[in-house]
């Protein structure tokens, strides 16, 4: 069936390394101020009636933000399979912390306002900042390590995948500074959509919070970068590199050494534009919320989070997941992906649907547009 | 190299969850279409006890919703972590249909439900409806989708093994799609889950009939559950059959585990109604057999042979030699990639290589495996047949139990009514576990059936395992268990709490948008007068 598919096997696979990388943004800016609003619930929101409004304003919204993750996690399995099978069970414990946390979002929202009970409430506000704060951090540890490398290999004869790190070494001073850098920006991304949603009060401290989360966040970035560009292992290929060539990830060598995370950005200085409109995002993001002014802030803070994804995304191309412990085992985009057909095929599939997504998506927001109110809670017997 | 114990532990873990989730995903199937019939009709007749219903059972399904939300994302994370090389082996066509039904069905069935809750006062009447039933469309996608994946596990069609990246890879993805197993599963599954919604509804409806609480809302709520219920409940078995016609051409040896038959009996063979199945003498005790029926069932004709488990164990024996010879093959394609004598011999015979896969229990280099390690991994094709034998009955019993209930009620609703009729609403109130049991057993069947393949004579389960700790298993296993405990009983009483309370205290709603002309509220949804005195004063009661 190969002869019918219009595009050649390099040309896919970068497509898919770029819609991995969009729907690590959807993710991250659509879900991104669900998790941020969860983890800043018991600061911006004191009583009762001011939590139930925060948890209103991400309530209508959140769980289709969440498919994002369903998505990049059902793509990542369909269009890189070793990235999927390497990274989920390396990450096992990590990743039942993810999912401990995302367990309990769907039921806090749903749970908390039926029992009118304080104690009830405390219980699941306390949930909801977890299901947001984990996420996020654990999220930023995550790309952390992947920066640095995991130690994995493949068996040579079946490529049965071996992780042979602990969940510990996850938690190294890299990945601790970059998970701190994920949950400060998505802290600050939710502050600008609660400062959109709200007024009074949570607004106020929203703006607070969300100010001091995106300067942090803008200091940690900076330092991150630096420590990762000249004193942390990076990786390039060696080898002769085949963008067709077998989805087999042990034919080619890999070189570990300080500062090659910055070759690409070498390569081609236009790609500095990303780190820069980040910095530029946190900043101005961090400046709009002083001013109280949400609206502004929440399109600076939603370009710096992709802009954070697309810094990391340029340094680490084409590697998707290098490995330390045996450097030339490295997943890369052009020998840890599906088949020819089977990109194609989803290709075409997500060409059509996601558009669609997205449009409905954009109409569902539109609906439900303007300022959360407690009249409008009093009224609706559904509100959260 | 293999730790039995964590593939067992993965086995247990996936079970649980999978059967955990799997006791939210039927009701959300089955009520999300009877709360969209329901709103159809409020909007068609503008009576406002339908959109006191709508809102009602609405508010049960958003409970039910966020369980499956929640336990829902369990499944996909775990095919990477527990089953690593399951993902690498066939993720080239698992991940596919993974892939596309969260952008084609959960995508939709997410972003609907907020509006479903939080979109009354902001869209119009037909608006908000349109927007329950792509709820309603969405939740069924998503079954659509989970079953192409599961149909696959199954039946493996559409594709083959790729010497030089180790793994299966798609060749024609039409196949995939239109797997009849994947088919026949997804319409038995969905007509389960309506079933399910239907009985909840029976039931819940029943309560308040017995109590006298509500009638004018459990009333017609019974009759739509009653005629919906009867069409889920004659589909599920029929479909049911299909799925059990599909068995006999692509899973030969699960159906006859199921039927217990140990060997083949001469067409058309009998149908064992009871028996005690012993896995050690091959042979089932204190049989009750009805002469043709499983004959007739399974092959659809009196000439058709069913084989018995004994001889598909002679026959896997015969697969695994073929498995050794792809090995070795495959073996001597790895070492000299331009072996073209060694291809051709793989070409011939990997469709084999699963079986020889099943050897890897036994020894490494499976090409010198003994007789007596060919035979037992030959005996590993049979699963334990007691279990089966007697959840498929149980499952199958009462899927015709529900056809007898739901034309009872359904002759019921359309011509003397409920109330009165103590006794049915009673057997409506205790037939409330019931779909739940089938389902489960349902699953219980397919998938217990399968082992001992993770992908259908293509991959054993013990080798598709990841790579894990026997400590990080047992520390997300009991993770799971604990807060799975947790949130069922939460689960289970605020259902209750909010059955208990009723739909009494539903507010009036005002509708935004232009659908209703900006005008105040039309006449026709007040409430009528005879409707509401029957709610209040049952409430009293």
């Amino acid at each position: 069936m190969a002869e019918f598919i219009p595009l050649d096997y390099a040309t896919l696979r970068v497509i898919w390394w770029l819609l991995l990388g969009l729907l690590l943004v959807g993710f991250a800016v659509m879900d991104g101020f669900d998790l941020g609003v969860g983890a800043l619930l018991p600061f911006v929101a004191r009583t009762d009636p001011e939590r139930r409004l925060v948890v209103n304003t991400v309530g209508p919204v959140w769980e289709g933000n969440q498919v994002w993750l369903v998505v990049g996690g059902g793509t990542a399995f369909a269009a890189f399979p070793a990235l999927y099978a390497v990274s989920f069970s390396g990450f096992y414990l990590a990743m039942f912390l993810i999912l401990f946390a995302l367990i309990l979002r769907p039921v806090g929202f749903k749970f908390r306002g039926k029992v009118a009970d304080p104690r009830w409430r405390a219980t699941w506000d306390w949930a909801l900042f977890v299901g947001g704060a984990v996420p996020a951090l654990v999220f930023g540890v995550a790309v952390g390590n992947v920066q640095l490398g995991v130690p994995f290999h493949f068996e040579p004869a079946t490529l049965r995948p071996v992780y042979t790190g602990g969940f510990f070494a996850l938690l190294n001073p890299y990945a601790l500074v970059c998970g701190l850098v994920s949950l400060s920006l998505l802290v600050a991304h939710g502050a600008a959509a609660l400062l959109v949603k709200t007024d009074g009060p949570v607004a106020v401290r929203a703006a607070r919070y969300g100010g001091a989360a995106a300067l942090v966040c803008a200091v940690l970035f900076v330092a991150a970068g630096a420590w990762i560009s000249t004193a942390l292992p990076g990786y390039r290929i060696d080898s002769a590199i085949d963008g067709g060539g077998l989805s087999n990830p042990l034919l080619k060598s890999v070189t570990a050494a300080p500062g090659l995370w910055l070759e690409n950005y070498r390569a081609v200085p236009a790609l500095w534009l990303a780190p820069v409109g980040a910095v530029a995002g946190m900043v101005l993001g961090a400046y709009f919320l002083y001013l109280g002014r949400g609206g502004p802030a929440l399109v600076c803070t939603s370009m710096a989070v992709p802009a954070t994804v697309l810094t990391f995304g340029f340094a680490v191309f084409p590697f998707l997941l290098p490995s330390s412990s045996l450097p030339d085992a490295g997943l890369t985009l052009w020998d840890a992906s599906s088949s020819r057909l089977t990109l194609w095929v989803m290709l075409l599939v997500t060409a059509l649907l996601l558009p669609i997504v997205m449009l409905y998506t954009a109409w569902v927001y539109r609906v439900l547009r303007g300022k959360v109110s407690a009249d409008s809670l009093e009224e609706n017997p559904n509100a959260y | 190299m293999f730790d039995p114990t964590v593939v067992e532990l993965s086995r247990l873990q996936f079970a649980l969850t999978a059967m955990y989730h799997f006791l939210f995903v039927p009701l959300t199937l089955g009520l999300s279409f009877l709360i969209a019939i329901m709103e159809s009709v409020y909007v068609m007749t503008g009576r406002e006890v339908w959109r006191k219903m709508t809102l009602f059972w609405g508010t049960l399904f958003g409970i039910n919703f966020a369980m499956g939300v929640a336990t829902g994302i369990v499944m996909e994370f775990q095919f990477g972590m527990n089953w690593a090389y399951y993902s690498h082996y066939v993720g080239d066509i698992f991940g596919a249909p993974l892939a596309i039904e969260g952008l084609m069905a959960f995508f939709l069935e997410a972003t609907f439900i907020g509006l479903f809750f939080f979109g009354w006062n902001r869209l119009s009447r037909v608006q908000h409806l349109v927007v329950t039933w792509l709820v309603a469309l969405g939740a069924n996608f998503s079954a659509l989708w989970i079953l192409v994946a599961n149909g696959w596990m199954q039946n493996p069609v559409g594709a083959v093994f790729n010497p030089d990246t180790m793994r299966m890879e798609i060749t024609d993805f039409v196949a995939v799609l239109f797997n009849p197993v994947a088919q026949a599963k997804f319409v038995h599954t969905v007509s389960a889950g309506y079933v399910t919604g239907a009985m909840f509804v029976m039931s819940i409806s029943a309560w308040y009939l017995l109590r006298g609480r509500h009638a004018e809302l459990a009333r017609r709520s019974m009759a739509v559950a009653a005629s919906f219920g009867l069409a889920a409940s004659l589909s599920v078995v029929v479909l049911g059959d299909e799925s059990g016609y599909a068995a006999t051409e692509h899973q030969k040896m699960k159906l006859a585990a199921i039927e217990a038959m140990w060997h083949t009996e001469p067409a058309p063979a009998d149908f064992t109604a009871f028996g005690l199945p012993d896995q050690r003498s091959q042979h089932n005790r204190f049989e009750v057999k009805i002469p043709w029926l499983m004959g007739l069932i399974a092959t659809r004709s009196l000439n058709g042979e069913i084989p018995g488990i004994l001889e598909l164990v002679e026959r896997a024996e015969h697969r695994i030699r073929g498995g050794q010879l792809a090995y070795a093959a495959l073996q001597r394609v790895k070492a000299d990639p331009g072996d073209a004598q060694a291809r051709a011999v793989f070409e011939r015979h990997w469709a084999d290589l699963g079986h020889g896969l099943l050897l890897k229990r036994y020894r490494e280099d499976i090409g010198n495996a003994t007789e007596e390690e060919i035979a037992q991994a030959a005996l590993d094709t049979v699963p334990r047949v007691a279990p089966l034998f007697w959840t498929f009955r149980v499952m199958a019993g009462l899927g015709f139990y529900f056809i007898a209930f739901f034309a009872f009620a359904f002759w019921l609703a359309s011509t003397r009514g409920f109330e009165g009729r103590r006794w049915f609403l009673k057997l409506a109130l205790w037939s409330l576990p019931l779909p739940w049991i089938a389902i489960e057993c349902g699953w219980f069947v397919a998938e217990y059936g399968r082992q001992p393949w993770a992908v259908e004579g293509v991959l054993p389960t013990f080798y598709a395992a990841s790579h894990l700790a026997l400590r990080d298993i047992l520390i997300t296993l009991t993770g799971f268990v604990a807060l799975y405990t947790v949130l069922a009983v939460i689960d289970v009483r605020l259902m209750l709490a909010t059955v208990r309370k009723g739909p009494k205290d539903i507010p009036m709603l005002r509708f935004g948008g232009s659908g209703d002309g900006g005008g105040g509220q039309p006449a026709h949804e007040r409430p009528t007068a005879p409707v509401m005195p029957v709610e209040s004063g049952g409430d009293a009661g």
